[in-house]
C-alpha cells in the first residue's frame, strides 16, 4: 500500500519534469535563434517600415536595398535623387564588399600562420629533444595569463614605431607567428601520437621535417582542423585590436566597420536596416562554418575544459 | 705529456662526434620554434616588460618621454574615474558571472536528460551566439533593446509590463550589457559544463537511486561536487574574460550614460584614444589590472579548493 502510494505520485513527478525539459527546451531555442532572425528581418524591411511596423515578425515591404546599399552596389547619391532617402538612411557610403575583403585577408593569413608556425613550435616541443625546451614552452604558457590590453599598448607603440598603422601586416603580426593557445593545443596532440610509427620512418631514413611533414601532421589533421577553425573565426570577430591599428577604410575589417557605422548613424534614430543587414554580411562566413563544423566547434570545447 | 693526453683526446673527440649528432637534433629543435620564439618575443615577452617601463613615463606619443617613476599610479588612484571603472566592472562582473554560471548549469542538466541525438543537435545549436562577432551581438542586442522601437519593449508591453529605458539609463545599462553578454556565452559554458557532467560516473546515481535520494538531493550531494573541477576552470577563465569587457560597451553605449558602462578597458581605451594621449597612465592601469585579475584567480583557486577532487569520497 504505502510503496504504491510513494510510486504513483513519483511517476507523475517524473513526466512532469520531462515536460518541463521540453518547455524549457523550445524556450532555450527560441532565445538563441530568435534574435538572428530579428537581425534578417530588419535587413529585409524597408528603413521607413523599420520605424512604423515595429513589432512585424516578417519582414515588412520587404526589400534587398539595404543589402545592395551596404555593399555599395546603389550609391546613396542616386537614392537622394531618387528622393528614396529618407532621414530613417544614413548616407554615409558604405562598402562592406571591401570590408569583406579585409576580412577575409586579416583572417586567412593570421590562420595560416598561426596553425603552421604554432603547429610547428609544438611538435619540437612534443617530440625533439633540446636544451631548454621545458622551459621556454612553461614560458609561453605564462604568455596565457597576461591579459590583451597589457600587450595591446606596447605592441600599438611597436607597430606605430615601424610604420605599420593603417597596414595588413599591422593588423596581423600579433598573431601571425604564434599565439600560447594554439601552441599548447596542438602540443597535446602530438604527445599522444604513438612513437612506433615515427621511429619505423627514421629507420628508413626520414630527416625530422620529413616526420613531422609527412607523418605526425597528417595524424593530427583533426585537432589541426579544429584549431584552423577556431582561429579563422576568432580573428573574424576581433574588434579591439584591428579598431587600435587599422582604422583607415582600406585596411578595415568587417568589425570595425560595423563600429564606425553604429558611430556615424544619427544618434536618435539609427540605420538600423542599413546596421543589420552590415550584421547579416559579416557572420555569413560564421554561419557557414557553423553549418559544416559546428560539431567540431563543440567538440573542442568540451576538450577544452579538461587541459 | 701530449702522449699521456692522446687517449682522453680521442674519447673526447668521440664524445663530441655524438656531441654533435645531439647538436644537430637540438639545432632542428630550435629551428621548429624559431617563428614562435620570435613571435613570442616581439608580441608577448617584450611588449609585457615595455608595459611595466610605459608606465613609469609622461608620453603622449608625439613629443618625447620624459621618465617620471610612480607618478602615473599615483595619479591613477587619485583618478575618481579609474575607481569608477573598477566599481562599473566588478558590478558587470557580478551581473554576468553567478547569472551565466547558474543557467549554464541548469542548461548543462537539462541537455544531460534528453537522447544522445537530441542533445548533440541542442549544443550544435547552443554554441550558435558564441560564433558571432562580440560587435554583431552588441549590435543586434542594442537594436532589440532600443527604448524607444526595440522590440523588447513591445514584448514587454504585451505582458502588461511597462516602457524599460534599458542601456539608455544608467540604472539599467550595465545590467542590460551583462544581459547580452550571458546571452553569447551561456551556450559555450553550457557545453563545458556538459562535458564535466560526463566525468560523472553513473553508478553513483544508480547508487544514490537505491537509497532513496531524490534527484534534487541527488544533484546536491553528487553532481555538484564532482562537477567542481570543471565549474573552477569555467568560473577562472570566465571571471578573467569578464573583468576584460570591452567590445559590446565600446559599440553600444561607449561607456554612457553618464559614465555607467565605463568598464576599466573602456577607461584605458580613452587614456589612448579618446581623451589627452597619455600612454603612461593607460599602461599603468592596464598593470593594476593585471594584478587584480592575478589576486581574483588566485582566490578563487583557493576557495575553490581547485586541487582536489571529490571523486575519491565516493568509492
Amino acid at each position: 500500500m504505502t510503496t504504491q502510494q510513494a510510486v504513483g505520485p513519483k511517476q507523475t513527478r517524473v513526466r512532469g519534469g520531462q515536460i518541463l525539459s521540453y518547455l524549457a527546451l523550445l524556450i532555450l531555442l527560441f532565445i538563441t535563434l530568435f534574435p538572428l532572425w530579428w537581425v534578417l528581418r530588419t535587413a529585409l524591411t524597408s528603413p521607413e517600415s523599420v520605424f512604423s511596423h515595429v513589432s512585424s515578425l516578417l519582414p515588412v515591404n520587404p526589400t534587398t536595398q539595404n543589402f545592395e546599399r551596404v555593399l555599395g552596389l546603389i550609391d546613396t547619391k542616386d537614392l537622394i535623387g531618387e528622393g528614396v532617402v529618407t532621414s530613417y538612411m544614413s548616407t554615409a557610403t558604405l562598402d562592406f564588399w571591401v570590408f569583406l575583403r579585409n576580412s577575409f585577408i586579416v583572417s586567412s593569413s593570421i590562420t595560416l600562420g598561426q596553425t603552421l608556425f604554432s603547429s610547428m613550435a609544438a611538435y619540437a616541443f612534443a617530440r625533439i629533444r633540446f636544451p631548454l625546451r621545458d622551459k621556454i614552452f612553461f614560458i609561453y604558457l605564462t604568455g596565457l595569463m597576461i591579459p590583451g590590453i597589457v600587450l595591446f599598448i606596447p605592441n600599438f607603440v611597436f607597430v606605430r614605431q615601424l610604420g605599420w598603422i593603417g597596414t595588413y601586416q599591422g593588423i596581423i603580426a600579433p598573431t601571425f607567428l604564434m599565439t600560447p593557445f594554439a601552441v599548447f593545443f596542438m602540443r597535446q596532440f602530438f604527445l599522444g601520437l604513438n612513437k612506433d610509427l615515427e621511429e619505423a620512418a627514421t629507420i628508413d631514413g626520414a630527416s625530422r621535417i620529413g616526420l613531422f611533414w609527412r607523418i605526425a601532421l597528417p595524424l593530427v589533421k583533426g585537432p589541426l582542423v579544429t584549431l584552423a577553425i577556431l582561429t579563422f573565426i576568432g580573428s573574424w570577430n576581433d574588434y579591439l585590436w584591428p579598431l587600435l591599428v587599422g582604422r583607415d577604410e582600406s585596411v578595415r575589417v568587417l568589425t570595425v566597420a560595423l563600429g564606425i557605422f553604429r558611430e556615424q548613424t544619427p544618434q536618435g534614430a539609427p540605420d538600423w536596416a542599413g546596421l543589420m543587414a552590415g550584421a547579416a554580411v559579416s557572420i555569413v562566413p560564421t554561419i557557414i562554418i557553423f553549418i559544416f563544423f559546428g560539431r567540431k566547434v563543440v567538440d573542442s570545447i568540451q576538450f577544452s575544459g579538461f587541459k | 705529456m701530449s702522449a699521456n693526453y692522446m687517449p682522453i683526446k680521442s674519447s673526447f673527440s668521440l664524445s663530441k662526434g655524438l656531441n654533435r649528432l645531439v647538436n644537430a637534433e637540438a639545432l632542428i629543435g630550435y629551428l621548429f620554434i624559431l617563428p614562435s620564439l620570435i613571435g613570442f618575443s616581439i608580441f608577448y615577452a617584450y611588449p609585457a616588460l615595455r608595459a611595466v617601463y610605459i608606465s613609469f613615463l609622461d608620453w603622449n606619443l608625439l613629443t618625447d618621454a620624459k621618465y617620471i617613476g610612480l607618478e602615473n599610479y599615483q595619479t591613477l588612484f587619485n583618478d575618481n574615474r579609474f575607481w569608477d571603472s573598477l566599481r562599473v566592472t566588478l558590478l558587470y562582473v557580478l551581473w554576468n558571472i553567478p547569472l551565466q554560471t547558474v543557467l549554464a548549469v541548469f542548461m548543462a542538466v537539462m541537455l544531460d536528460r534528453f537522447s544522445t541525438v537530441l542533445s548533440s543537435v541542442m549544443r550544435g545549436i547552443l554554441i550558435l551566439p558564441w560564433l558571432m562577432p562580440n560587435v554583431v551581438v552588441a549590435l543586434l542586442w542594442l537594436w532589440i533593446l532600443d527604448p524607444s522601437i526595440g522590440l523588447m519593449n513591445e514584448f514587454l508591453k504585451a505582458l502588461g509590463i511597462g516602457r524599460q529605458p534599458f542601456m539608455g539609463s544608467p540604472s539599467q545599462a550595465i545590467q542590460s550589457i551583462a544581459g547580452i553578454n550571458i546571452w553569447r556565452h551561456v551556450g559555450y559554458t553550457s557545453i563545458l559544463v556538459f562535458a564535466g557532467l560526463k566525468t560523472i560516473p553513473k553508478s553513483l546515481y544508480e547508487a544514490a537511486a537505491i537509497d532513496g535520494a531524490g534527484e534534487l538531493l541527488q544533484f546536491r550531494k553528487i553532481t555538484l561536487p564532482l562537477l567542481r573541477p570543471v565549474l573552477v576552470f569555467v568560473l577562472v577563465t570566465s571571471v578573467i574574460g569578464s573583468f576584460q569587457v570591452f567590445d559590446t560597451v565600446a559599440v553600444t553605449t561607449g561607456g554612457g550614460p553618464a559614465g555607467s558602462t565605463r568598464v576599466i578597458i573602456y577607461y584605458i581605451y580613452q587614456q589612448v584614444f579618446e581623451r589627452r594621449i597619455n600612454m603612461g597612465m593607460a599602461t599603468a592601469a592596464s598593470v593594476v589590472l593585471f594584478a587584480i585579475l592575478i589576486t581574483v584567480t588566485i582566490v578563487q583557486m583557493r576557495l575553490l579548493r581547485s586541487g582536489e577532487s571529490d571523486l575519491a569520497d565516493y568509492q
